[in-house]
């Protein structure tokens, strides 16, 4: 019989073999997968893991992708860490990107060096002010944030949407649902043009280095983590509840509008209707993959982001179908995720 | 007849502490055995041993002369082996029934069991209203709940772990002579505890455990109680003395005309409260739990802000509109009741325990934390007040309660308030530690301080105390004073509560 022990304190040797153990796993169990559906298991796990890092253009896709990831997450995880489950950041995404290119595209300092520090400016305080709502709502009326960020990322796509298929679209765009290309001076500057990888990444280091002081060091950080623990020990030293859901909230997103200008002035170069595949929501399950601490949230980044290109090399390579690829990447996340109660339990077996 | 239940080197080690060290006695049927330590002594870990709930490194358990072989909770309750754990395994939002019908699973007939249960509770005085809500009852309600789900079992060895520290005296004589009768009916139990007068009236035999060895079996009806100290603690106990002391001219603290709704059906409205407390005295609010106390201290803490300032003066300074954090700026410390997730972080090291509420002594520059200095603050505190832990660095959640409560009163108590709450100063917490928090109580007092202690604990507020408030239902009693008062009028005032007014059309 085996029985779960809860162990008087974290372990700190399952904190990190953990992880090894979820990947080890992952890998036994995706390879019998790909077995029993007459894939070759080591070839498909070297297109998951390694052949998308064989090229300098595979090392600046994954960077690429993992930037944005790592900015939403840094600032979801000071939400998360004080109970404030902003799940929204997608939308606050959205509305950054779509400041960020209205700054670009309509401001009347086109020629200033200012442009695209005014649209950065722009994208974190539109993040910011789409996360103050649920936060204002929260703090004043008591309503649940989830909803109420999630809710408000479908206003921010049928905005997005509205404003590409209407007034800001391209005159010259063929009718396609986007605006016209940012101008060369409101977009990131790239490191080599035969590659998308740009000098936003930057921020994804500033954002990481940002919010470990945050996290591990400041005073409010500390404040907030204790309101998510024990909400009850935060009340009785006078902690307000409030300050936690406003920073929490704003914090995420201040990073979602971050990224959401990543995304415009970086890779795409314009506003559409599809600017982000999903980085606000997969950004949530970094922010937990990294449990919610900064140099972790720099690994599940790379992780989700190597995930992303392993799926779509092993599709085009070895003609994998999505679905199985998707699989692969749930069961990875599941362990992983699920890895971490070994942190403060243990497994025995009672003779 | 073989033993009820046999133990011999039973062995117990946790990474840095051996919990229970070549732990060996014998419980006979109908006896009524204590198991008498200080928090610490391993007596939790052995109770969990026996019950099942964890197991030993190494030993043997022994029930009716047979060898446990292959031990766990379900085992037990095979056996006839019932367990009251100190901290209540019950459900707050659902009822009494549905909590006892949880742990009975072929019994799911509520109504059934509802009668049974009524039965019971009739039958060995424990009045229960089966269909009550498990959050609306008292602590001592609670317990009469986890006791009367253990007889519905026919147990035949009953362990109950520190019960009476949630008891007013009338309740605990209640209790007594359920367990009497209980051992007259043939139940052994095992009765953890650190208290040495329950034990010499109560229990046949005791067994005294000290830092997890068996230091002495005796007849505790026999023994002195300053033997029995002397076994448990090590040495000889000291009294607590309370000097006579210089009263401040005016109030440090002021209580006035308070009134608070109930926040929901659970709590208790308070009525027009008005109390003073003196720099240099102690005063204490007794009364039975649930009878408001719980929402007092968080009026007075700042946990709950008033709307009207006026209602609570500190230094003659309103402080009702202000919150927990200004109060503190102002020199008002708290030390809560629950010790986990209340008065300190469970997963979080003392130093950053320490943080929580002395982070105004500088540990903190431009917004971040001085981590050094939170971590010797919480180093001095260890010392100060003899908390055993690991240093600063130990997980709160993994010290026994007696020390962490050492480690809250002495991060409050270090900080120099002016005016201290305590709340259950030495809820489950061993004699040794619980006369030395006492005792820092009347220090802090005398040293021109406002102290106010609430407590369910008669004999302690006589013992710290030189004034008194009872509190009943939502109100609190004229200011009494120590020396004329005697622990029958103030348990007499403390009855006209809700807890007594116990009627069978209540349950109907």
């Amino acid at each position: 019989m085996l029985r779960i022990e809860a162990l008087p304190e974290p372990s700190r040797t399952m904190a990190l073999a953990a992880p090894l153990i979820a990947t080890g796993i992952t890998i036994l169990i995706s390879s019998l997968f790909f077995l029993s559906l007459g894939f070759n298991p080591i070839d498909t796990l070297h297109g998951f893991f390694v052949q998308p890092l064989m090229s300098l253009n595979g090392l600046s896709e994954w960077l690429l992708k993992a930037s944005p990831l790592i900015i939403i997450a840094c600032g979801l995880a000071i939400g998360f860490r004080a109970n404030v489950w902003n799940i929204g950041a997608e939308g606050q995404l959205i509305l950054g990107a779509i400041a960020a290119t209205g700054i670009g595209l309509f401001a009347p300092w086109q020629d200033s060096v200012f442009l695209l520090p005014s649209m950065i400016a722009g994208a974190i305080m539109a993040g910011m002010a789409w996360a103050a709502v649920p936060a204002f709502l929260r703090s004043r009326m008591n309503t649940n944030e989830i909803l109420v960020t999630l809710m408000l990322t479908y206003v921010a796509t049928l905005f997005l949407s509205y404003l590409v298929h209407g007034p800001w679209r391209d005159p010259a765009g063929f009718n396609f649902p986007q605006t016209a290309l940012l101008p060369y001076k409101a977009t990131f500057s790239v490191f080599d043009h035969s590659y998308r990888l740009n000098s936003s990444i930057f921020f994804a280091i500033a954002a990481v280095i940002i919010t470990w002081f945050f996290l591990e060091r400041s005073f409010l950080g500390f404040r907030m983590s204790v309101g998510g623990v024990a909400p009850n020990a935060a009340r009785y030293a006078g902690f307000r509840s409030s300050t936690a859901i406003w920073v929490g909230l704003l914090a995420g997103g201040a990073a979602a509008g971050l990224a959401g200008v990543g995304e415009v002035a970086g890779p795409l170069g314009q506003l559409s209707a599809h600017i982000s595949p999903g980085y606000g929501f997969a950004a949530i399950i970094v922010a937990f993959v990294g449990r919610l601490h900064a140099v972790g949230i720099v690994l599940g980044g790379l992780l989700l982001s190597l995930l992303y290109l392993g799926g779509e090399t092993v599709q085009l390579q070895y003609g994998l179908p999505s679905a199985i690829a998707n699989i692969f990447q749930g069961l990875l996340l599941f362990f992983l995720l699920g890895g971490n109660f070994l942190i403060n339990y243990r497994i025995r077996r009672i003779r | 007849m073989p033993p009820r239940l046999e133990l011999s080197g039973i062995n117990k080690a946790y990474p840095g502490v051996i919990a229970n060290d070549n732990i060996s006695f014998s419980v006979q049927p109908g006896e009524i055995h204590a198991v008498l330590g200080e928090n610490g002594a391993g007596k939790s870990t052995l109770m969990k041993i026996i019950y099942g709930a964890i197991s030993a490194d190494s030993g043997e358990i022994r029930c009716d002369g047979k060898l446990i072989k292959e031990h766990g909770p379900a085992v037990s309750r095979g056996l006839g082996i019932e367990m009251v754990y100190q901290h209540f395994a019950l459900f707050e939002s659902i009822s009494v029934v549905e909590n006892i019908a949880l742990s009975m699973p072929d019994r799911m007939n509520l109504p059934a069991l509802s009668a049974e249960v009524r039965t019971i509770s009739k039958k060995y005085g424990l009045p229960i209203d089966p269909n009550a809500l498990v959050l609306s009852l008292s602590m001592g309600e609670r317990q009469r709940v986890e006791i009367v789900r253990c007889l519905l079992r026919n147990p035949k060895l009953l362990i109950l772990d520190e019960p009476t520290s949630v008891l007013t005296p009338q309740a605990v004589q209640i209790l007594f002579e359920t367990l009497r009768q209980l051992a007259q009916e043939g139940c052994s139990i095992l009765y953890i505890s650190h208290k040495l007068d329950e034990v010499r009236t109560l229990c046949h035999t005791a067994t005294v455990l000290r830092g997890g060895h068996v230091t002495g079996r005796v007849d505790p009806s026999a023994a002195s109680a300053s033997k029995l100290a002397r076994l448990m603690v090590g040495h000889e106990l000291e009294e607590v003395s309370r000097p006579a002391t210089q009263k401040s001219k005016k109030p440090l603290f002021e209580v006035r005309e308070l009134r608070l709704a109930a926040a929901n059906a659970m709590d208790t409205a308070l009525q027009n409260l008005n109390m003073e407390v003196f720099g240099g005295e102690i005063v204490g609010i007794a009364g039975v739990a649930g009878n408001g106390q719980n929402e007092l201290a968080a009026a007075m803490s700042g946990e709950t802000v008033n709307s009207d300032p006026d209602a609570i003066l500190l230094e003659s300074r309103p402080v009702a509109h202000l919150d927990a954090g200004q109060r503190r700026d102002l020199g008002f410390g708290f030390i809560p009741e629950e010790r986990l997730g209340r008065g300190a972080i469970p997963p979080y090291p003392l130093s950053e325990n320490a943080l929580l509420t002395a982070h105004r002594q500088g540990m903190t520059t431009l917004g971040f934390t001085k981590r050094h200095r939170a971590k010797d603050f919480a180093a001095q505190v260890i010392r100060r007040f003899r908390v055993k832990a690991n240093g600063p660095d130990s997980i709160a959640s993994g010290l026994s309660g007696g020390n962490l409560q050492k480690f809250i009163v002495g991060r409050e108590i270090h900080l120099s308030p002016k005016v201290l709450l305590v709340s259950q100063p030495t809820w489950g917490v061993d004699v040794g530690a619980a006369a030395y928090i006492r005792q820092t109580l009347i220090d802090l007092s005398r040293s021109g301080k406002a102290v106010i202690v609430i407590s369910e604990e008669v004999e302690e507020l006589f013992e710290v105390c030189d004034r008194l408030y009872v509190m009943s239902d939502g109100k609190l009693s004229q200011s009494i004073d120590r020396k004329t008062a005697n622990i029958e009028d103030i348990g007499l005032l403390m009855t006209s509560g809700a807890e007594y007014d116990y009627r069978e059309t209540n349950i109907a």
